[in-house]
């Protein structure tokens, strides 16, 4: 008896370790970040191009670069999630049809971030010949975050009772009518947040663009779609493995994964926080 | 379908009838009655048959954007097999099992895939080794040990660990766990397939913790009661009944925790060290798949041989990854059927 009791014991003590060590890596992470990151950070470092072969100066064509590229992103991405968790949702019936676009769905997911990267180098830089630009790269992260934006959007209708649409069929409504006039209304707040989540990681991605469009250095902001642009993630790349002087330029580097963790886990956070609160405010 | 549609719309007596079949949709083929047909209501029949119209190019609409999954990973499998062909026409098969890899060389160019294929397996082993008691063991502790609180409070946390960019954690393996392992192994910089299989288990374990959770918390408490009643402990109940019970679960999220391991690119290319020679131990600096690719994509002239050959890598990368995501997707779908 008293042997089960101490087994039980370190079980029990074994498994708190291993939640404790899992938090205390991400604490070291995020704290190494925050506390050389931060000595980095000025209102020049986030406002000016880099000077002297990026050995001063700023991020600021990368942090524009970024954010470009992630509206391109969007633009891509938002639509056709949507359309396509409509589709499944409201639409789709229980097919082998339907299965295998789920299938396709959760497959997608899986499919390496570099992969992607080589599609986009033939689809999009030769065969549409977009060329390495903000575009290609752009529409490679759209692809890249379907499967997020499809699978959250169709969460976000899930939530919608299906009393919703009855009620708006028995008035006679057919059914498109009654998806745009009780269904999407309530349904795209949740829907937008929930691709933020997906766009917040396509922020982050660097594999993907490495070949799409990413420039090592620019001075200026890209004018067009078809420029190419500088990115947080690839010029962090650059910084911590590219550069001739990286002993020297290891703050810049620490700054810049400070600016882009922030990025993307504000974004997170931000969409995280408002779903919360649109989950409580609504109650059917 | 369409004729068929369009003949019940003409059937249909009334416009009872008429909702019915709007919210059924087409699989209720036999709710429509024949009967008489209204024919003071043309002009209403008339307006029905253009929504009718309406109503299903607007389905179509959404059809065509749900089947762009499809359609995309379809893409994905053409556009690298087309590309990776002529590395398969060019190069021998026998010359892919070699270990050299070695496009460059003046002499004779070597396409030797075994060393990148062992270091990729490798790498995500010693990944797995550390993410799967780890990671069972967070999830675990979540689902039968922790307070609820406590669990709402760890979910967002671990959702953080998943939300930091791959770059980043690559960067801080070589600044942060660079140096810590050098000195631990006494090797020169830390940068080795330790460091990566360590980050690639941090990168793996949000995954492998939440699946593993959900399944551990889907195991129906009679099989825990029936435990408990019968004397066993907590901890032999969450040993030998709960994980059992959730094992279909648990392996399919590390399948999943795995694909990711796999085709991680940013990460390992930072800090394995990138050396093309075969791996022999895990203090050995290795070049996996996917930094190999990112590595020599970017030098390498368009449409040589060296060029379709890094596709034909992409596509074996992507074939890898595929199965494991496959294999997770059966087990899974397996597991949501059963009866609990």
């Amino acid at each position: 008896m008293k042997r089960k009791k101490i087994i039980q014991f370190i079980g029990f003590l074994f498994l708190r370790g291993c939640l404790y060590t899992v938090l205390a890596i991400l604490l070291i992470l995020l704290y190494d970040i925050g506390k050389n990151g931060g000595g980095a950070i000025s209102w020049e470092f986030i406002s000016q191009p880099p000077r002297r072969g990026m050995t001063e100066g700023g991020i600021f064509p990368a942090i524009m670069g970024t954010f470009i590229v992630t509206i391109v992103t969007a633009v891509l991405a938002i639509p056709l999630g949507m359309f396509a968790a409509i589709y499944l949702n409201e639409y789709a019936k229980q097919s082998r049809l339907t299965r295998l676009i789920r299938l396709s769905i959760r497959n997608l997911s899986g499919v390496p971030s570099i992969v992607y990267g080589l599609f986009g180098v033939i689809l999009f830089v030769n065969i549409l010949k977009f060329g390495t630009s903000i575009l290609s790269a752009g529409l490679t992260l759209g692809l890249l975050t379907l499967p997020w934006t499809i699978t959250s959007s169709e969460e976000a209708l899930k939530t919608i009772p299906n009393s919703y649409r009855e009620g708006a069929l028995a008035l006679g409504a057919t059914k498109w009518q009654a998806i745009r006039t009780n269904v999407l209304p309530y349904a795209i707040p949740g829907m937008l947040t929930g691709t933020v989540l997906g766009l917040a990681r396509a922020a982050g991605e660097t594999a993907p663009i490495l070949f799409t469009g990413a420039a090592f250095y620019l001075p200026f902001l890209p004018r067009s779609l078809s420029d190419q642009f500088m990115a947080l993630p690839y010029h962090l790349y650059i910084m911590a493995t590219q550069h001739h002087a990286i002993q020297q330029v290891r703050p810049l580097a620490y700054g810049t994964a400070l600016v882009l963790i922030v990025l993307v886990l504000g974004m997170n956070m931000t969409a995280v926080v408002i779903r919360y609160r649109l989950r409580r405010k609504r109650r059917w | 379908m369409r004729w068929f549609r369009k003949g019940r719309w003409r059937r249909s007596s009334s416009i009872a009838f008429e909702l019915i079949q709007a919210f059924w949709g087409d699989e209720n083929g036999d709710l429509s009655v024949p009967g008489e047909r209204p024919s003071s209501q043309s002009a209403l029949r008339k307006k029905k048959k253009l929504s009718g119209w309406k109503e299903s190019a607007i389905k179509s609409f959404f059809f065509a954007n749900g089947m762009l999954a499809v359609i995309v990973l379809i893409g994905i499998f053409g556009i690298l097999l087309a590309t990776a062909i002529p590395a398969f026409r060019e190069i021998p098969l026998a010359e892919f099992a070699k270990k050299t890899w070695d496009p460059t060389s003046p002499e004779k160019p070597v396409y030797g895939l075994l060393s990148m294929i062992a270091s990729t397996l490798m790498v995500t082993m010693g990944a797995l080794v550390i993410a799967i008691p780890v990671g069972l063991g967070v999830a675990a502790y979540l689902s039968d040990v922790a307070h609820w609180r406590i669990r709402e409070v760890v979910k967002p946390i671990v959702e953080i660990l998943a939300g930091i960019p791959s770059v980043v954690t690559g960067f801080l393996g070589i600044v942060l766990f660079g140096p810590i392992i050098a000195q631990i192994f006494h090797t020169g910089n830390g940068l080795n397939a330790v460091n990566g299989s360590f980050l690639l288990a941090i990168m793996a374990l949000p995954t492998i913790i939440s699946l593993s959770e959900d399944s551990l918390n889907a195991v129906p408490s009679a099989y825990a009661e029936a435990s408990l009643a019968l004397g066993g402990s907590r901890w032999q109940t969450l040993v030998r009944v709960k994980i059992p019970a959730a094992l279909s679960g648990i392996i399919a999220s590390i399948m999943l925790g795995m694909g990711r391991a796999i085709g991680e690119t940013m990460t390992v290319l930072m800090v394995t060290g990138n050396a093309r020679s075969f791996p022999h131990g895990f203090l050995d600096s290795v070049r996996t798949m996917t930094a190999n690719i990112a590595i020599e994509l970017g030098e390498v002239p368009y449409y040589t041989t060296h060029y379709y050959a890094l596709f034909a890598v992409g596509l074996i990368l992507f074939i890898m990854t595929f199965i494991v995501n496959l294999i997770a997707d059966v087990i899974l779908n397996k597991y949501q059927q059963r009866e609990l």
